[in-house]
């Protein structure tokens, strides 16, 4: 008897819970994605417009519609762009920016204007401390996270005395700073190279003669697979380590025998052992005809955290809304994932090695950097 | 800093000194005879790379790919030159700009519509990779010492060739002279079309070169296009040895001013911020030489007066 | 001129009413973001007039003038936060507070980058041709690369304002009067520049354009004419400057960079070269076809590519001379 009781109440809340679904789902929820599809940094704005475009299509949820734009990786056309989603096209949600200078432009316009924003790459960290905002969520990492891992990573490794480099620029600075945040050795020297150079010889030569025992560097997109196929050349054997942003799965096929080896850290990889990272790794390997990258598996996860929420509750009721994805009830590919007090992630970043398997060039995980790593600015946020 | 460092400094300068002739010389040509401003110069950089990158990866041979750059950019030149560029002699430099800039739009959108958003694989071939030693000690990578030596080649090969050559001639008396070449009865169109393919294919080679060591993506071009005009702005339009000196100029001062501003500013100033003003001045330095030859000779070094 | 309005006069008018009219149905439809659109119009054509007056009445083809545009941006954007923190820019040796006062921006804008304009001017005016387009190039390239690397205002990632200033008695942070506001603005300076150009100077200028010896045979040095435009012609930009700031609420190093030098010359040309309404009909072809290609395939950039081609080459004097049926304006 109680048993029946027991199974009755419970198909009971099953129903409820079925019915609030159904009625939170029968509003629908317009997301406006601007993201950079033209130009020498398109590779990262198509992997993370791939990668939600995948979840929304796996979803089947008509009431799910997304607008996508082409920001040109220009700052004034993304706020162009946010003003038309946002007054014109209505949107509740806005999303897609790959670059922290775009983010700074847009994001705190937005938010005012009571938008919710979903960071699916860029963690500026004037939007994680003192900056924060309630209905900013970012769904990637703080900026500094891979670096502060790659520091981890470097004492664990016995390096004691490391060559860091980074462009001169405010994400240059910040990652030279989260790497030595974490690293206990000795800084054999720090240079700042301009943002867009490709010929690295003078640099190398640096590093030749400084005596490091190591290397850290942050050269994202095309900077760094000039650097890595110029110091492989070298003839200089220094270990190298970086973030993911040089070893992606776009540009690794570019870099060739010249990374493999190299160890660099990542919030994901294709082999983390779970079953929804499995699956996406297949779907999007089926869908597209190619791997996915970090940036692919950060817009899948963007677009099932917006599909969680969705679930839970009305966009138009905000708050609710941001209590249901600040839960963040979804099955991250990343495994473990949830939100700090400022709303980015705590979660563990991994370090990679590039291998190839077959002709393909790929990463596969070594270790873990750092577990369950939140961020350094959390405390300067009055979020609660 | 040790003299082997700012020797190999100096080399490194060099080279890429080199690097930038290769691509202002095709520029600098198409300026001194046609008197045009070819802004599409660095899309035709492009399309050598991405040449080479893909039949070296279709062949195997990097070797077939270098010759595919020089035919495809060459090719992609004379086609330029016979549909757009030849209606534009007569014209304005204004209208010049116009076009070329959307030739940059059309080749660069139309490299990514073909080969996607995403960069190429193109390496140094297997004979010419690793690093040999220099006497003095010095670690320097074969490949940089093959673009040093192929650089200077071209270098004299281009001076002799206008120098010598009957074709050279023509070039040179269709700088000083337009309507006195025609008259003689020269084929002026397809001099240009010659010249124009010339300096495409010169921009080609230098892209297949400079992106076995870099990188090959669409937008490739622009930022060397910038630097190349620097270049011939130093050493006077429409100047081959102008173009050379100038390359030289700014690939030694850009390399060695990355390499010492910074150590140079940490004698008297605590390190971050010297690596921070050092850096800043560093990459605004090769600006800074040029605003200075300009202030000084008005018309670059080898440029013709007024 | 007679009664008569000529062709290019009509044509002229029409380019200018056509932003109020679009703006007039936006709000009566309630298409907000048209009036945002106008408005970005209104400000790049602001810009471009300003560099029409060295490059097309003066000819001094300036492809530098991204560093006025982002001096005036910056200008606003540093005032404006300061006035936001409430920090005052510099105690010593006297106090400056940062503002939210438009006019006030507006004119420590125009005086700064008027003086950039004037030390540019100083060098760049020695030389002549490609060798000023190139030295112009260098200057603006040297303050993008400080702007880049400088960390006082947030270096390449910018500096947000956050709010739109204040004009008095009008609320800047609705479209409409913002779009007001910008609107009288290059109208204003519209009639300045045609006011200047008709005026005798704009005439010396123009001769020294075609013939800077002849001018100094009868005792008018063309280095001072010059000199007079290009500072006049920086201050307009810089004015823009500021204002596209307002616009975006947000300023950034992409200011100051040589594509943006470039689209204002584009924008130019695609008008109509030394034509008074060429720059606003250039602008606002140019962010239509963005804007509506855009939407429609990824690959827009390729097409404008090509229609900029076909305007080049069949269009000769750019829109407004095809619109008016007469080629180029001046030989």
């Amino acid at each position: 008897m109680k048993t029946i009781s027991k199974l009755a109440a419970g198909a009971a809340a099953l129903a409820l819970m079925a019915a609030s679904t159904l009625s939170a789902q029968a509003e629908p929820v317009k997301v406006g994605m601007i993201t950079t599809l033209t130009g020498g940094g398109a590779g990262l704005g198509v992997d993370v417009r791939d990668g939600f475009m995948l979840a929304a299509k796996q979803a089947g949820n008509s009431d799910l519609t997304v607008v996508v734009e082409d920001d040109q990786r220009k700052p004034d056309i993304a706020v162009q762009l946010a003003d038309k989603m946002i007054q014109s096209e209505k949107v509740d949600i806005l999303t897609g920016i790959i670059w922290s200078n775009l983010a700074m432009a847009v994001v705190p316009a937005a938010t005012a204007q009571g938008k919710f924003y979903l960071s699916p790459n860029a963690g500026p960290s004037a939007l994680a401390g003192a900056g924060c905002h309630q209905n900013y969520f970012n769904v990637a990492w703080q900026n500094d996270n891979l670096h502060e891992a790659a520091g981890a990573y470097s004492n664990d490794a016995g390096f004691k005395k490391t060559f860091i480099l980074a462009p001169n620029y405010p994400a240059g600075k910040d990652a030279l700073t989260g790497f030595k945040r974490f690293f206990k050795g000795e800084v054999a020297s720090e240079i700042y190279t301009k943002l867009g150079q490709t010929d690295y010889a003078a640099e190398i030569a640096q590093i030749r003669a400084s005596g490091a025992d190591s290397v850290f560097f942050f050269l994202p997109g095309g900077m760094g697979i000039a650097f890595m196929k110029q110091y492989a050349g070298s003839g200089v054997d220094k270990p190298l380590v970086g973030p993911a942003f040089s070893f992606d799965q776009g540009i690794l096929q570019a870099v060739g025998e010249a990374a493999l080896g190299v160890k660099n850290t990542s919030q994901w990889n294709k082999d983390i052992d779970n079953a929804a990272n499995k699956a996406f790794v297949e779907t999007f390997q089926a869908e597209y005809g190619r791997l996915p990258s970090l940036y692919a598996s950060q817009g899948f996860d963007t677009a099932n955290l917006i599909l969680s929420a969705m679930a839970e509750a009305d966009v138009k009721d905000a708050d609710a809304f941001r209590t249901a994805l600040k839960a963040a009830k979804f099955d991250s590919v990343r495994g473990k994932f949830s939100f700090n007090t400022n709303q980015h992630p705590i979660q563990d970043i991994y370090v990679r090695e590039v291998v190839k398997e077959g002709d393909v060039f790929t990463n596969k995980i070594i270790s873990t950097g750092l577990i369950a790593r939140g961020d350094a600015y959390a405390e300067q946020c009055a979020l609660k | 800093m040790t003299w082997t460092l700012i020797a190999e400094q100096a080399l490194n300068g060099l080279q890429f000194g080199v690097m930038l002739f290769l691509m202002a010389a095709g520029l600098t040509l198409i300026f001194g005879v046609m008197g045009l401003i070819n802004l599409a110069h660095g899309s035709l950089y492009m399309v050598g790379a991405f040449a080479c990158a893909a039949v070296a990866a279709a062949t195997g041979s990097w070797w077939l790919g270098v010759a595919a750059s020089l035919v495809f950019a060459a090719a992609a030149g004379a086609v330029v030159e016979l549909a757009v560029i030849r209606r534009l002699y007569k014209r304005d430099h204004l209208d010049q700009v116009l076009a070329t800039f959307a030739l940059i739009l059309v080749f660069s959108e139309g490299t990514r519509w073909l080969f996607g958003s995403f960069p190429l694989y193109l390496s140094v071939p297997q004979g010419l990779s690793g690093a040999v030693t220099l006497p003095g000690g010095i670690q320097y990578p074969l490949f940089r010492l093959f673009i040093i030596g192929v650089g200077l080649a071209l270098a004299a090969g281009l001076m002799i060739f206008i120098a010598r050559t009957r074709v050279g001639a023509r070039i040179r008396a269709g700088q000083s002279d337009r309507e006195m070449i025609s008259a003689l009865g020269v084929n002026i169109d397809r001099l240009y079309t010659l010249v124009f393919a010339l300096g495409a294919a010169l921009a080609g080679l230098a892209g297949a070169l400079v992106a076995s060591l870099q990188s090959v993506q669409v937008g490739m071009g622009e930022p060397v296009l910038i630097l190349a005009f620097v270049v011939i702005i130093i050493g006077g339009l429409g100047s081959i040895p102008g173009a050379f000196v100038g390359a030289l100029i700014v690939g030694l001062s850009d390399t060695l001013g990355r390499s010492m501003l910074p150590a140079l500013f940490a004698q008297f100033m605590e390190p971050s911020s010297a690596t921070a003003v050092g850096s800043s001045l560093s990459s605004m330095l090769i600006y800074i030489v040029m605003a200075c030859v300009l202030v000084v000779r008005p018309t670059g070094l080898f440029g013709a007066k007024h | 001129m007679g009664f008569k309005m000529s062709r290019e006069r009509i044509v002229d008018l029409a380019v200018l009413l056509m932003l109020p009219a679009a703006v007039l149905w936006a709000s009566a439809t309630g298409e907000t973001f048209t009036i945002t659109l106008a408005t970005r119009i209104a400000i790049l054509a602001i810009a471009a007039t300003g560099l029409n007056l060295a490059l097309g009445n003066g000819g001094l083809v300036s492809f530098g003038h991204a560093a006025f545009f982002g001096a005036g941006g910056y200008v606003c954007g540093i005032l404006a936060s300061h006035a936001f923190t409430s920090e005052p820019l510099m105690t010593v040796p006297f106090l400056i507070e940062g503002t939210k006062s438009m006019p006030v921006i507006w004119l420590v804008a125009i005086v700064v980058s008027a003086l950039l304009a004037a030390l540019i001017g100083l060098f760049a005016l020695r030389t002549a041709g490609v060798y000023f387009i190139m030295l112009t190039l260098a200057f603006a390239q040297m303050i993008y690369y400080f702007a880049i690397s400088f960390p006082g205002y947030g270096g390449e990632d910018g500096l947000p304002t956050y709010v739109r200033n204040g004009f008095p008695g009008l609320n800047t942070l609705v479209p409409l009067p913002f779009f007001i506001v910008c609107f009288v603005v290059l109208a204003l300076v519209i009639w300045l520049v045609d006011r200047f150009t008709h005026s005798r100077f704009g005439l010396a200028l123009a001769a020294a354009r075609q013939n800077g010896e002849r001018l100094e045979a009868v005792g008018i040095a063309p280095f001072r004419i010059r000199y007079v435009a290009f500072i006049l012609s920086g201050a307009i930009t810089g004015l823009a400057g500021a204002l596209y700031t307002d616009l975006n609420r947000f300023v950034s190093p992409s200011m100051l960079s040589w594509q943006t030098s470039g689209e204002l010359i584009v924008f130019i040309i695609l008008g109509g070269t030394a034509r008074l309404f060429g720059p606003l009909l250039g602008a606002a072809l140019f962010v239509v076809l963005e804007n509506t290609l855009g939407g429609w395939t990824e690959h827009w950039q390729f097409f404008v590519g090509l229609i900029l081609l076909g305007v080049v080459l069949f269009a000769r004097g750019g829109a407004i001379a095809f619109l008016s049926g007469k080629a180029s304006h001046h030989g």
